[in-house]
């Protein structure tokens, strides 16, 4: 299938897969997919699929920051999950896609770091975010704050014995999620504005909008792709955005 | 939400601070710039167009543009490690996207047109102080340009839509914090990112306003370059 094709396609407010430009494909989001992680989820959007795991460990605060404790989100674009990708550390895109959904979660405080406090100035829990898209069907992007949200939701914190973590066992306490900041990410072809591309409408695209949303708010933005955008472009994806984060955060149990 | 009546430094809320361009500080380099805006300094250097390595990165219908922006040790008040950071590493990858539209590369296939970002003291504002260097350092080494691009910081701290935050500002509580670059002529967005809470409406004010500050930007820039050939003359 070549770009041209999926270029007229979109001309003429078709695509590929027959949706419509602001439809998304099938969201399933599914939790507790793997036993040793305190919390985990799969997101699929179509094709695209993304696990996500949430790790626990005690820390030190940072100077600054004293009696708050922290996320850390990682991405992993393992060779696995398409073709572009290879082996190695994380690259742009893998530092890109960590750093967007670790944004959208801080920014909209969905996380009260203060409460991940233990002991100030001492201790603090530290929550690892480990992304790993097993296929790239493209956005990438929306898929893993999905599957983020959803593996936080039932993320437990693991039991403590003399200050240290026992690794495997679980209480019953939940991590607090105050809020679901879901993101949603638009791509502009010529005039037109799409939601979810698929990797096909990912590689003709002229740029990229990244927003995260929570009740009208915008938490994150981040543009990706080659060309320009305007501000009227900016105006039609945010009243997408809004209009459409329910449904996204929907897919969350 | 917490008020701000008057900014810590004492400006307007659509006032930046001082600006201070200038092209052709590193003789090594093909074409250099430093920009400062307030405390926050900036220098970016361009290699190429040149041959491109690893081989396989080499793309036969065009060149290609490759950033690198990295904070020195010494720019913050608490030390920085030196080497890569993540931070780093995606700032790299918004600058090159933020300068890719202007830039024409056509013309030189399998090459590499490499922009080093080198912030030498830091108070906020330092990847778009990277960018409006970096563009100006592009225009300096004679890289074949659509136009020039100017990025500037704008934002919200307390309830007010503002330009240019300082390190004061960004640490306020529940600043949002909004990078953006602009086109010269067309006025286009390259880049924009943002942090923190805010609504549409606040937003698109805000993007406003940085579209007025890039003007001013652009203007500051072109004299840099203007001035550069005009001292080259009198040489």
């Amino acid at each position: 299938m070549n770009n041209e094709y999926i270029l007229s396609l979109i001309q003429q407010d078709k695509r590929v897969d027959e949706r419509k430009l602001d439809q998304y494909r099938e969201i399933k989001v599914e939790t507790k997919i793997s036993k040793n992680a305190e919390g985990s989820a799969r997101c699929k959007i179509g094709d695209t699929e993304v696990l996500v795991g949430v790790k626990m460990d005690i820390g030190e605060p940072y100077t600054d920051s004293p009696d708050e404790g922290t996320i850390i989100v990682t991405a992993e674009l393992s060779p696995i999950a398409s073709p572009l990708f290879e082996l190695g550390p994380p690259g742009q895109q893998a530092t890109e896609l960590a750093r967007i959904v670790d944004r959208g979660i801080r920014e909209s405080k969905a996380i009260d770091f203060k409460k991940l406090c233990i002991k100030e100035g001492e201790k603090i829990w530290m929550i690892f975010i480990d992304i790993y898209p097993l296929n790239d069907d493209g956005n990438l992007i929306d898929a893993s704050v999905l599957a983020s949200l959803a593996a936080l939701k039932n993320a437990k914190f693991p039991k403590i014995k003399d200050d240290k973590v026992v690794f495997g066992e679980f209480t019953d306490k939940k991590l607090e999620l105050t809020k679901l900041p879901v993101t949603l990410t638009f791509g502009k072809i010529n005039d037109k504005i799409l939601v979810d591309l698929n990797s096909k409408e990912e590689s003709v695209i002229d740029a990229r909008l990244s927003i995260s949303v929570y009740d009208e708010n915008i938490h994150a933005m981040q543009k990706g792709g080659d060309k320009v955008i305007t501000l009227e472009d900016v105006e039609k994806m945010i009243d997408l955005a809004i209009k459409k984060e329910k449904e996204l955060r929907s897919s969350i149990k | 939400m917490a008020s701000y009546d008057k900014r810590f430094s004492g400006r307007k809320f659509d006032e930046m601070r001082e600006i201070e361009a200038k092209v052709n500080i590193i003789k090594r380099a093909d074409g250099s710039a430093l920009f400062r805006i307030g405390e926050t300094i900036a220098i970016a250097a361009v290699y190429g167009p040149r041959e491109l390595h690893p081989r396989f990165l080499q793309n036969p219908e065009t060149g290609i543009l490759r950033c690198n922006y990295d904070m020195a040790s010494f720019s913050v008040p608490e030390r920085k490690k030196p080497g890569p950071t993540r931070r780093g590493v995606e700032i790299s990858l918004v600058t090159e996207k933020a300068l890719l539209p202007v830039v024409e590369l056509k013309q030189f296939p399998n090459a590499v047109v490499d922009v080093f970002i080198q912030i030498i003291q830091a108070n906020s504002g330092t990847r778009c102080a990277g960018i409006s260097a970096a563009a100006l350092a592009l225009a300096h080494a004679g890289i074949p340009m659509k136009d020039l691009v100017s990025a500037v910081s704008v934002g919200k701290v307390g309830n007010k839509i503002l330009i240019d935050l300082d390190k004061d500002e960004e640490d306020f509580d529940d600043s949002t914090d909004i990078p953006v670059a602009i086109t010269g002529r067309k006025k286009e967005i390259t880049l924009l990112q943002l942090d923190g809470n805010i609504t549409k409406k606040e937003l698109i004010e805000a993007i406003k306003l940085a579209k007025d500050g890039c003007e001013k930007i652009n203007k500051i820039q072109q004299k840099a370059l203007k001035d550069a050939y005009k001292s080259e003359e009198n040489e």
